[in-house]
């Protein structure tokens, strides 16, 4: 069947911002499905509030709308565009949501839009629990007992009929959010009410625990005709119970038999069949008793998703872009595997390695946040590694992480302290899982418990101990008879993954020691091709991963990388997601890798993060699927330099990663684009930093650095309270705090940091109520281009990747934004930078201080890149290849338009945790909105970001002395709206004072009925508290925590409440119009 | 390809550790762990790129004179058991691996995949870049081999190479005869499943035959046995080189032809003019693999050995007649020549890897065949309904 030509135009739904639970894989989908359907000539619509994402680059729609995702919304850019279709399956959760209340709304039918790839039955009949369940039964497949229940009043008729412990599994939500595992009554009431308030249709599933059983994962792919293929298996190495966001998982499956395997790949098909789903991906869970064999369905998700991104790196199959050719009717038969570009895309990839995942997890942002792991995805990130056997990518992988682990490194066990082994104790500690369990199980082998031992309490598959038990084997001949002394030995310990990082560790020497003896028996790593069909087929495509083949094939091993002749750029990645290191820097390495080729370079991407486009073989000329280490690029590079010319790596864009390993690559003689690392360490060393301030005559907060806490409490004395204390060298402000006084400096550097010579604190003076700005600017060495000017909505002290922000500037005199251009114009020569650089400016009255200047890629760039309409990371990177930005045409001035940046955070996934907002980063991602004016900027970012503004009702205020002046106008403004006020006393009197009426309420410790009692008999409609001092906090984070957990719309910044409050008036004044970035942005690119 | 490097004349040192050689007609040595029976065997290398069902290829009949180059690397994780085996004793000469064989995780597992080829007489060999292997093999073709497994690792490798090289090769080779049935036996083994509790997991057995088929055991898995038994038919097998008569005789409802190895010219010698009294005999007549060239000469047509064969369980297949794909298990190193083929003939399913016959029917004859094997075991079950086609054409 040929594509269909009875539609033109197709909507296409994004994901939205980076949430747990939808990270980039959607980036990676959306773009595949904009490429391929406009490759094939529809009109492309596309609504993603995302500005971060590579599909929302201009060029890679029709018509892009940076609007929020809201079914109102998105109706109004149906009407405007009046698409043919609608694509509801490349935007995981939120697009298949949005879709399906704009069928029962009825917006689809009135504006005639079809949905294609999944329509609204197969989308209810996959995401309702219920449905499902019966949808399984009709077709013969085992479930775990259950019921469903859409009102509290049944849980305990449910619970008898399943029995402790049991699961909970809300309907329709995202990353298992709302779910959980309840071991006793309690927990089971409480989990059931939150899973009943988040799911969209109220309704959960209480079913009965299959805990401990392997988990296992279908790509399935279906096409009109019905021909169906499995793209990829994907096994849990963490049993039921985790969910498989938050697991270590490898493919293909490796402890099936066949006739195991088939039943499971005809029961994905026939799921994929019943519930309807005509065309494109589809995952399927099931869950397999290891000791009968018997299997149950778990759910199946109608769309691409996070286990499809990595079947299609894992793989090399493109499972959205099939998806999408398939939805406007191509069959799996019409179209071409691209990777052997000589055999259709209708078959099933085998492969010939062994690809492992690692989630990264970040609870050391979220004190108070449970670190166990459950049915409800806690994980904000994934590493993938791809080795020839399970021992080699698990190492990789881990090393791939970049949480400071070389390999299976070992940890404390409290069952076994100095030399002290308490099996119980060690057993108990494996059964709970935790997000660092895999690295107990190996300490658990090493202190001697038996392979049977460890699987018995934590059920992660023999197969699976067994290889790691090999590894501790190894290591323990490592550490008793040092490095091997022959190649064939080498090539064993490699050939099990160990990382010359891990051997120095083992045989205590160090790393270059290790290195250097490796390289002198001529031991290197092989690149073997990732082709879809384990060699049967020539490739096309210079897919690679290293490995080290085994020591005595006899024969020198073979190497596939075979190098070109050509002009190259290594751009390294940025590794797996963390939080302050996301899609940004993502968008960056893309952007490069287009812009080079364009410049008619071979492009040379190296990353591990399976999420992400970077790492999909289509975005650069060459990919290096392999960790960022030193190790790992270097030999690399090395296999590349063999032929041809590498002119640079680009290690400026992808975050910190790469930015860590510029020393090394110097060091191995490897030349770094642009600006030069020591330029790097000038900016991020203190002295350095400070001499050349001095030197331009520009002025920072005053500081110091202490390596001790005496000298610590002397520098703040010498500079006055409040201070701003952190660690050296840290990214997104980990361990970032504002001190007030020496008990919380004393604190701080008893609790948060361990200090010493190597790794001082550093501490500026706190700079009150000051305006923070970021700019971003690329230069050539000759000139400066300042991209973007954003002002800080929230005053300095909030992180910046935190802090939502205004381009162009809301309330800043042009004076002081021609200065803050002048200073950074200024610094960009002073640090002579070739390529990106980022400021973040405070300024207090006329004052301008430099907080800091990273001279590579930040954060803000893509945002500011979708706000101005320049493409800056694609200029710079040309610019680091040696062109002038005098040729290049850029605008001189800042846009008619406004575009407010906003940050979305996970409190919500750790209820636990406070949501006051602090010089630490803690959100995951970001939205865009962008309109004529400021006030309906605002209104779109905070809409999309999921905040729900209210038009009228009542709202509590409650705030810190320093911010009562400021929240008098505020309040004033939302009485005459007509909204009416409620008090604690402190605020209360203030507003009195002013003049302004509000109902005064207890505080939480004044007795009953106290504010939080108001909150949940619903009477508070919105929320402004700001607070100050651990006291004050803690009195009032019961308040905030309800707030978040009944999902009250809340402002913990009172410069956050005065643009809320502009917003709403906003909104009062009639609806959001939406509009497409190419109108915005016309003339540019 | 051969690269120097590989070429080991007979005085290549031994590396330390080897237990095990591979030794090409070209001298090429791959050295590697020993495993399995401490034997030497000698006949063609394939590879085969299953991820699933190691056991089941290793008892594949149509595997004789053959060493099996699994292209995954983890190859006997489930161990070895009594049920998934396609044949009483495994035709296949052996296996190269390249990671050692592992402890056996399964609950299915009843021994080691390395016990189970000990207990078999089958040498196998880990530690060898079966990639480079793999695509040596698809460059260059199958090449002859002799694969030794000696636990005190030493091998007289010119010797190994003289096997190598006086090996005949499969062309002209008839191999069904050798490993099909001496004597008719009878078949009412139904298909696998499976039972929750892990006890009662198995085969079931035909209750009431409705119909009658013979097959002409070239080399017939089991499992094919098992699809006609499931569709009702009462299986009486008979050796490769029973006549027209002796088929015909026990007056079956319908023939199958069974898969089988070697060269199908050199078993077509003997079985093609049978065949031709069976075909004229207008009974309803189903071929698979070595079948399906029998089926083929037998009408006329030629055979030819393929460069590397199709041996996986991703080939895609598409049934010309309804347009649909299906992801087939595939072994086989000879095929139909297209051209060859008589008019009365149409192709009915094509290869989309490389275009090759697939399937043919013979017009106004309830006669059809395929080259690829839609019993399956190891492998997707898309294509069982052929074995529905064929019970509706017995009436
Ligand atoms: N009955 C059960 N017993 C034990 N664990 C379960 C059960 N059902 C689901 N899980 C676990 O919960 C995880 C999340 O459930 P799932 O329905 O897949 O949520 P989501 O829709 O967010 O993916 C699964 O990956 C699995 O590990
Ligand atoms: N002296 C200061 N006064 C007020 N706020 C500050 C000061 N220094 C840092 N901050 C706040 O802390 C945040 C994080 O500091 P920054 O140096 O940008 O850390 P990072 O390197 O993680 O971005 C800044 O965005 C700013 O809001
Ligand atoms: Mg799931
Ligand atoms: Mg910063």
């Amino acid at each position: 069947m040929p594509k269909r030509t009875d539609i033109q135009s197709i909507l296409i739904i994004g994901a939205g911002p980076i949430v747990i639970g939808q990270a980039c894989e959607f980036d990676y989908s959306g773009t595949q499905a904009c490429k391929a359907l406009k490759d094939e000539g529809y009109r492309v619509i596309l609504v993603n509030s995302n500005p971060a994402t590579i599909m929302t680059d201009p060029g890679l729609a029709d018509a892009t709308y940076v609007e929020p995702i809201t079914p109102e919304i998105v109706a109004r850019v149906i009407e405007r565009e009046r698409p043919d279709a609608l694509l509801p399956t490349m935007g995981g959760q939120t697009a298949l949501n949005t879709a399906r209340a704009l069928s029962h709304d009825g917006t689809l039918e009135k504006f005639g839009v079809e949905l294609i790839g999944a329509d609204l039955t197969a989308i209810e009949k996959a995401e309702d629990r219920q449905q499902f369940r019966e949808a399984m039964t009709a077709i013969a497949l085992d479930t775990p007992r259950s019921r469903l229940i859409n009102d509290f009043a049944d849980a305990a008729e449910a619970l008898d009929h399943v029995g402790l412990p049991a699961i909970i599994r809300p309907s329709y939500t995202l990353g298992g959010q709302g779910g959980g595992i309840a071991y006793n009554r309690e927990e089971f009431e409480q989990i059931v009410r939150n899973g009943l308030r988040l799911s969209p249709s109220s309704e959960v599933l209480i079913e009965e625990s299959v805990l401990g059983w392997k988990e296992f994962e279908m790509e399935v792919i279906r096409d009109r005709a019905d021909n169906c293929i499995i793209v990829c298996s994907i096994e849990n190495v963490d049993p039921m119970g985790v969910h498989t966001g938050d697991s270590i998982t490898v493919a293909p499956a490796l402890t099936l038999t066949d006739k195991e395997y088939q039943r499971m790949r005809n029961a994905s098909i026939a799921v994929l069949r019943e519930i309807g789903v005509e065309t494109g991906g589809s995952n399927v869970q099931f869950a397999i008793d290891p000791a009968t064999g018997r299997q149950i369905v778990i759910e199946m998700n109608p769309r691409v998703s996070r286990s499809s991104a990595l079947a299609s790196k894992a793989t090399g199959f493109p499972i959205a872009k099939i998806a999408a050719k398939l939805a406007v009717g191509y069959t799996l038969d019409e179209l071409d595997n691209d990777i052997t570009g000589v055999t259709p895309a209708s078959f099933e990839p085998t492969i010939d390695y062994v690809v492992t995942k690692i989630p990264r997890f970040t609870f050391e942002k979220f004190p108070g946040a449970d670190a166990r792991l459950t049915t409800s995805m806690k994980s904000v990130g994934e590493v993938m590694a791809i080795g020839r056997t399970f021992a080699e990518s698990l190492q990789k992988a881990l090393r791939g992480l970049e949480t400071g682990l070389s390999g299976l490194d070992p940890v404390a066990l409290k069952g076994a302290q100095d030399g002290e082994v308490d099996h119980q104790a060690v057993v108990a500690e494996l059964t709970e899982p935790t997000s660092d369990r895999l690295l107990k199980v190996a300490q658990a082998l090493r202190v001697g418990l038996s392979v049977d031992e460890v699987y018995r309490a934590c059920h992660v598959d023999l197969w699976f101990l067994e290889r790691i038990a090999e590894i501790i084997a190894a290591e323990e001949s490592l550490v008793a008879d040092g490095l091997p002394h022959d190649p064939a030995g080498w090539l064993t310990v490699k050939g099990l993954g160990f990382s010359d990082a891990r051997l120095a560790d083992l045989t205590d020497h160090d790393e270059g020691v290790v290195a250097g003896r490796r390289r002198g028996l001529g031991v290197r790593p092989v690149y073997k091709r990732i082709d879809t069909c384990a060699a049967e087929i020539p490739s096309q495509t210079p897919y690679m991963y290293s490995t080290y083949e085994t020591g005595i094939g006899g024969q020198s091993a073979e190497n596939e990388a075979d190098p070109s002749d050509a002009r190259k750029v290594v751009i390294l990645g940025g590794g797996p997601n963390r939080i302050g290191q996301g899609i940004e820097f993502d968008y960056c390495c893309v952007h490069a890798a287009y812009a080079l080729s364009e410049a008619g370079f071979e492009t040379i991407m190296v990353n591990c993060n399976p999420e992400t486009v970077s790492t999909d073989y289509d975005t650069s000329d060459r990919l290096y699927f392999e960790p960022l280490t030193a190790e790992d690029v270097i030999e690399l590079v090395e296999v590349e330099r063999s032929r041809g010319t590498v002119l640079g790596v680009i290690v400026q864009f992808g975050g910190q990663t790469p930015l860590k390993l510029a020393a090394a690559l110097e060091e191995a003689q490897i030349p770094i684009l642009g600006t030069s690392p020591d330029a790097i360490d000038l900016a991020e060393d203190r002295e350095r930093f400070q001499k050349l301030l001095q030197r331009l005559e520009l002025r920072q907060p005053h500081n110091g650095t202490a390596t001790s806490s005496d000298q610590a409490e002397g520098i703040a004395e010498e500079i006055g309270y409040p201070v701003v204390i952190r660690p050296s060298y840290v990214l997104g402000g980990r361990a970032m705090e504002i001190v007030h006084d020496p008990d919380g400096l004393r604190r701080y550097m008893r609790e948060a940091v361990v200090v010493s010579g190597n790794n001082p604190v550093l501490i500026d003076s706190f700079l009150r109520q000051a305006t923070e700005i970021d700019v971003d600017a690329v230069a050539d060495g000759t000139d400066v281009f300042i991209a973007g000017v954003m002002e800080h909505i929230e005053e300095a002290g909030i992180h910046s990747g935190d802090s939502a922000c205004s381009l162009p500037p809301v309330s800043l005199e042009p004076d002081v934004i021609d200065e803050v251009k002048r200073q950074a114009a200024m610094l960009a020569r002073g640090l002579n930078v070739i390529g990106l650089m980022n400021v973040q400016f405070a300024v207090k009255g006329d004052e301008v201080f430099i907080l800091e200047v990273n001279p590579r890629a930040s954060r803000t760039v893509p945002f500011v890149a979708k706000a101005t309409g320049v493409a800056i990371a694609k200029i710079a990177s040309r610019v680091m290849a040696g062109e002038k930005l005098a040729d290049f045409a850029l605008p001189d001035r800042d846009p008619d338009h406004v575009a407010v940046k906003e940050a979305v955070f996970p409190f919500a996934r750790f209820p636990g945790s406070d949501i006051i907002l602090g010089p630490e980063m803690k959100s995951t991602g970001e939205v865009m909105g962008i309109d004529r004016g400021f006030a309906r900027a605002f209104a779109k970012s905070q809409v999309a970001g999921g905040t729900v503004l209210p038009d009228r009702g009542t709202v509590f205020v409650s705030v810190k002395d320093s911010d009562k002046s400021a929240l008098v106008e505020i309040a004033r403004t939302l009485q005459s709206v007509g909204f009416s006020l409620m008090a604690t006393a402190g605020t209360a009197d203030a507003l009195k004072a002013a003049g302004i009426d509000s109902h005064r309420v207890k505080k939480v410790l004044e007795g009953r009925p106290h504010i939080v009692d108001n909150m949940l008999s619903g009477h508070v409609d919105l929320v402004i508290n700001t607070t100050e001092g651990a006291q004050a906090i803690r009195d009032s984070f019961s308040l905030r925590h309800t707030a978040l957990t009944h999902n009250i719309p809340y402002y913990t910044t009172v410069e956050g409440a005065r643009a809320a409050v502009r917003a709403i008036e906003a909104l009062r004044g009639g609806h959001l119009e939406v509009t497409p970035l190419q109108t915005y942005l016309v003339g540019s690119f | 390809m051969p690269d120097p490097a590989a070429t080991a004349e007979t005085d290549t040192e031994i590396p330390a550790g080897a237990t095990a050689v591979l030794v090409l007609a070209d001298g090429t040595a791959i050295f590697g762990r020993g495993f399995g029976a401490a034997v030497t065997r000698v006949g063609e290398v394939v590879f085969n790129t299953s991820m699933t069902g190691y056991q089941e290829i290793l008892t594949d009949p149509s595997y004789a004179g053959q060493i099996i180059t699994f292209t995954f690397p983890h190859v006997g994780n489930v161990g070895a058991n009594a049920d998934d085996h396609e044949t009483t004793t495994p035709a296949s000469l052996g296996c190269i691996l390249r990671a050692d064989i592992t402890a056996a995780s399964n609950y299915r597992a009843q021994r080691s995949l390395d016990d189970w080829l000990r207990s078999h007489d089958l040498p196998g060999q880990a530690g060898v870049d079966t990639r480079r292997l793999t695509r040596r093999i698809r460059d260059a073709g199958a090449p002859h081999g002799a694969l030794c497994h000696a636990p005190d690792g030493k091998f007289d490798l010119a010797a190994l190479r003289q096997l190598a090289a006086d090996w005949p090769g499969l062309e002209g080779m008839d191999l069904a005869k050798t490993v099909s049935c001496t004597q008719t036996y009878h078949w009412d083994q139904t298909l696998w499943s499976f039972a929750d509790d892990g006890q009662g997991d198995g085969y079931g057995a035909l209750a009431a035959p409705a119909k009658h088929v013979v097959a002409i055991d070239y080399g017939a898995k089991r499992n094919i046995l098992r699809n006609l038994a499931a569709q009702g038919c009462r299986v009486t097998v008979v050796p490769a080189t029973a006549t027209a008569q002796e088929v015909l005789d026990l007056a079956p409802d319908g023939i199958f032809l069974a898969n089988g190895p070697g060269d199908p010219a050199a078993t077509g010698v003997y079985a093609v003019p049978e065949l031709r009294t069976l075909i004229d005999s207008g009974k309803p007549i189903f071929g698979i693999c070595l079948g399906h060239q029998m089926l083929a000469l037998a009408l006329g047509a030629e055979t030819e050995k393929m460069h590397m064969g199709h041996r996986g369980a991703n080939h895609p297949v598409k049934d010309l007649e309804t347009g649909k794909v299906e992801i087939t298990s595939q072994n086989h190193g000879f095929v139909v020549k297209e051209a060859s083929l008589p008019d009365t003939v149409t192709v009915t399913h094509r290869s989309l890897f490389d275009g090759t016959v697939e399937g043919i029917r013979v017009e106004g004859k309830p006669i059809f065949s395929v080259q690829y094997h839609p019993e399956a075991s190891p492998g997707p079950m898309d294509s069982h309904y052929l074995f529905a086609r064929f019970r509706e054409l017995l009436g």
